[in-house]
């Protein structure tokens, strides 16, 4: 049977409904032991001493490090995994990043010391005893401020704390002509708030040093465990690695904070050789929020033009990127080529120019947050239409399909080159738009707005996405300074009685691959969805792996499998044309058998797979066994793309926001399995939302994260939320064996602005010439911009 | 201190430190690591678990609170059979990563408990103390309208 398409439930949920999960905070290791970090209170300051004598003798305690003992170790830095160059082509500043700090702290939350405890309570209460002098140094934490002449510097070797400048597209001149001779020009002033992904799994890593087998063992809470060893191993503590395994177990959710090598991990694998036991560090969520690389912090000013019709004559966007006071592994990359090469969307925009300043500021590292920069260019651009409709009195809909690439299916017609670098794969954006207001209900929607008398006003936004994801070709990202090839690896193993194992180098933390990469094998081999099991998540286990995020489990990785399992096929039709007494040109292989065409003559695939293991009767030329590995490096990177409307109600006398109605229609490739694609989709649009409605970080002027735990960051809840309309369209993807897209991040990248845009059209349609209101949409906000015409 | 207690129906006596919390009484003293911990001050609500019947947050409940008392955590929810929460969960994709469903099933175990019928409203109004990073609550909500059904039926 096909499983293609099919909603089938998934395979791994028995043991998370159960309570059988196997999370990185559930290991117990004998022996084991408690860390605890101690971390820095001030955003910037220089240690004048530290005094653990009191912490070293508190009862339960194993030992206590300092900055000084990781620097006596010689330890190196945590390193950046992505290069950006300055427009004059000097490589970006990359200050060294100490696993502990030494001498001086850079953000709230920089680890000085780490305790090692009998068990957790003895180490926290030896957090206490851990005195450190500090000095205060004064911080800077926006980054438009930072590159201020006289700002507080964050590393002394980047002067006015600018990480790189970079650009991309048509010349600036070119573009500020354009718009000089446009007809209309609309113009935003936006910071697209810092967000903290918040998986509700904090992040956990056990060390386990066994003297025995001279082997490290990592457990950690990873999208990504054969890099975070890559990375561990031959920048930060020079370790053999074949003498480390690591193992991402059940990763309770990512987001992307999870793909990153972070710090604690090469600490604990350190320290437990050190103390020759394991150690067991689990972050408490208030040290998630000031160490789990955060999302977004951009601050950007975009025009785009418009002829007499409406049709954009130009793009100009300047964005000051807050990468905080280090660089995560891949956080050049975020704001640059994730972000810049986004910048025509779904628009036939004859000149764009994207201009990014990368700055250190003295807050916690930012680096890919779901969707990881795309976010941040479609809510340039799908703010700025559904504005440039208000202000010209058009339609933002039929604004917008002026303006659209016209359809294109990457075969028979070529893909679509862009001003900034991309060349899109396949797109319908009309067809997207078409289904979305059908569900909307448009014209109805607009009679009933402009009738609506109570209290209220009713506001409909949209916003057009298109993404890149399924990354990414390796050539080309090594072009762009990614210091990693994009591949994925994928073992099939055939054991002798037909059943499957495969070995992925993807990783989920929530995705279902033990369920869709089944399907996807089940299917081409023709065998029962049962007799299939993916393995993944273990360095041990897996060759290689280059994780999950990016979208990029299916279209890549799924990709990978599927080459493996061709070769499976080819080398089982060698057996059975040997045992069918055929020729493999004259067989066809189909439901789980290979047949000798227009004949019942027939081998099973249980069959072939138990003579591979006990050939007897086997081609003379041929090796035994059937269990192939395969690389797969795509040809482009992959486009997803969508139409995502907001209806939302605003109270004209608190400014509160409600969401009414959400329609997604996106277009993500193919469909293996429509359930966990729709489950992503929702996913993803709850986290949009959340930053349009609810998230965002406050720092103050000082550098403290304000509000640093639940009680204090306003996580989106059940009620905040109606159900949500899904549907979607379907383009394949014409460059890769399944045809899929990608729609892991999809709902996040589209839906904030349409939020937004709905209520400034509530706003706007109510009488209030309201141009932005600043993310969040607190009621606190939106009022004072009914009241001020602004949202401050 | 000395703490007797029923957990999942089995009587159990442990002596524990007076400041031991539930939540690290199942997880470290009894290895019942179905219960999860996402945060410290019961704002994620990936902890609960059931204190006489009732929803309550072990991050924020002492161990020693529980003396005499009855506890049931997720491990206690299947008797040879899939609870109709259980199997709402899965039958409706109302989990992704897994790490907040524990603490989703008891929480709407206490709403199933109090209110057979829920409308959607009542639902999303019982969990707004459980969060979940990955599906947005919209399955969520339909497995414990699955559930509903089932054990009205």
């Amino acid at each position: 049977m096909s499983y293609i398409g099919k909603s089938v439930k998934r395979v791994e949920d028995k043991r998370f409904i159960t309570g059988k999960g196997n999370y990185t905070d559930d290991i117990k290791i004998p022996g084991m032991t408690q860390g605890i970090f101690v971390r820095s209170p001030y955003a910037h300051a220089r240690i004048k001493s530290i005094d653990i004598s009191a912490a070293e003798a508190s009862p339960g305690v194993v030992k206590v490090f300092t900055g000084e003992d990781i620097a006596a170790s010689g330890i190196n830095g945590v390193p950046c995994g992505w290069q950006v160059n300055f427009k004059n082509g000097d490589t970006m500043k990359e200050p060294p990043h100490p696993i502990l700090v030494k001498d001086k702290v850079l953000h709230m939350g920089d680890g000085v010391a780490f305790i090692i405890a009998e068990d957790y309570a003895s180490a926290k209460d030896a957090v206490e005893k851990v005195i450190v002098d500090y000095e205060n140094l004064g911080a800077v934490t926006d980054p438009q401020e930072a590159v201020k002449d006289g700002a507080p510097l964050v590393h002394d070797d980047a002067p006015n704390n600018i990480c790189f400048d970079w650009e991309l597209g048509d010349p600036k001149d070119d573009v500020a002509a354009a718009l000089k001779s446009s007809h209309h020009i609309t113009t935003l002033d936006m910071i697209n708030q810092r967000m903290v992904p918040n998986a509700i799994e904090p992040r956990s890593a056990v060390g386990h040093y066994e003297e025995s087998h001279d082997k490290f063992t990592l457990y950690t809470t990873s999208q990504n465990p054969h890099l975070t060893r890559l990375l561990m191993c031959a920048f930060v503590l020079g370790l053999p690695e074949h003498k480390v395994r690591v193992v991402a177990p059940d990763v309770g959710g990512g987001f992307g904070s999870k793909i990153f090598h972070y710090a604690e991990e090469a600490m604990v694998i350190w320290a437990s050789r050190e103390i020759n036991r394991p150690i067991k560090w689990t972050a408490e969520r208030s040290e998630s929020f000031l160490t789990d690389a955060h999302g977004r912090d951009h601050r950007t000013s975009v025009q785009m033009g418009f002829d007499k019709d409406g049709k954009i004559t130009a793009l100009q966007s300047t964005t000051f990127a807050n990468l905080g006071a280090y660089l995560s592994t891949f956080a050049p990359a975020v704001p640059t080529y994730l972000h810049g090469t986004l910048m025509q969307g779904l628009y036939t925009t004859p000149l764009v120019n994207v201009d990014v300043t990368g700055v250190f500021t003295h807050t916690n590292a930012v680096d890919a947050y779901r969707g990881a920069g795309r976010p941040e260019a479609t809510y340039q651009l799908e703010r700025l239409l559904d504005l440039a409709a208000l202000e010209m009195d058009m339609d933002p809909i039929e604004l917008r399909r002026l303006n659209f690439i016209p359809k294109f299916n990457g075969t028979t017609e070529p893909g679509y080159q862009t001003r900034v670098a991309l060349q899109y794969d396949s797109g319908d954006y009309h067809g997207v738009v078409d289904k979305a207001l059908k569900m909307v209900g448009y014209e109805e929607f607009r009679k009933e707005q402009a009738a609506l008398d109570n209290g209220k006003l009713l506001g409909i936004g949209f916003s057009t996405y298109i993404e890149a994801c399924g990354i990414a070709p390796s050539a080309v990202v090594g072009a762009l300074g990614a210091r990693a090839g994009l591949f994925e690896s994928a073992q099939v193993r055939v054991q002798p009685t037909g059943k499957v194992s495969v070995y992925s180098g993807s990783h989920s933390h929530g995705q279902g691959h033990e369920t869709t990469f089944a399907q996807v094998v089940a299917d081409r081999l023709g065998i029962p969805l049962e007799d299939v099991e993916i393995v993944h998540g273990d360095s041990e286990a897996v060759a290689f792996g280059m994780g999950t995020y990016g979208s990029r489990s299916l279209a890549v990785g799924g990709s990978a499998i599927v080459k493996s399992i061709d070769k499976v096929i080819e080398k089982g039709a060698k057996i059975a044309a040997h045992k069918l007494e055929s020729r493999v040109e004259d067989l066809e292989y189909a439901e789980g058998k290979w047949t000798v065409k227009g004949t019942d003559k027939s081998i099973s695939f249980g069959d072939v797979s138990l003579t591979a293991y006990v050939p007897h009767d086997y081609p003379a030329d041929l090796e035994p066994g059937l269990d192939f590995s395969s690389f797969y490096d795509p040809a482009n990177f992959t486009y997803p793309f969508g139409c995502h409307v907001a209806i939302v109600e605003v109270d004209k006398e608190t400014g509160q926001v409600k969401l009414k109605r959400f329609i997604a229609v996106d277009d993500v490739g193919n469909i293996i399995n429509p359930m966990i694609v729709d489950g992503q989709i929702h996913g993803g649009l709850a986290q949009g939302i959340g930053q349009a409605l609810f998230e965002g970080t406050v720092y103050s002027d000082s550098g403290t994260l304000m509000n640093a735990s639940y009680m204090d960051y306003a996580m989106p809840r059940a009620d905040d939320f109606p159900s949500f309309e899904v549907d979607r369209t379907v383009t394949p993807c014409p460059h890769n064996p399944l045809g899929v897209k990608g729609a892991g991040e999809a709902g996040c990248i589209g839906s904030t602005p349409a939020v937004v845009n709905a209520v400034i059209d509530a706003l706007w349609k109510g009488g209030h010439k309201v141009k932005d209101i600043e993310m969040p949409l607190i009621s606190e906000r939106v009022w004072n911009a009914m009241q001020n015409g602004s949202s401050n | 201190m000395n703490i007797t207690t029923r957990i999942n129906g089995k009587e159990v006596a442990r002596e524990i430190d007076d400041r031991t919390m539930l939540s690290s009484f199942l997880r470290e003293d009894l290895s019942l690591t179905g219960t999860h911990v996402g945060c410290d001050t019961s704002g994620c609500g990936a902890c609960t678990v059931l204190l006489n019947g009732k929803a309550v947050k072990s991050c924020t409940v002492l161990a020693a609170q529980v003396d005499g008392e009855e506890v049931t955590t997720i491990e206690g929810m299947s008797n040879g059979s899939l609870h109709p929460l259980q199997e709402g969960f899965k039958e409706e994709h109302g989990l992704q990563c897994g790490f907040c469903t524990p603490g989703m099933i008891m929480t709407s175990a206490d709403l199933l408990s109090r209110n057979s019928n829920p409308s959607e409203q009542e639902i999303r109004e019982a969990l707004e103390g459980n969060f979940c990073r990955c599906t947005g609550y919209h399955n969520i909500v339909k497995a414990v309208q699955h559930a509903a059904k089932k054990m009205n039926s």
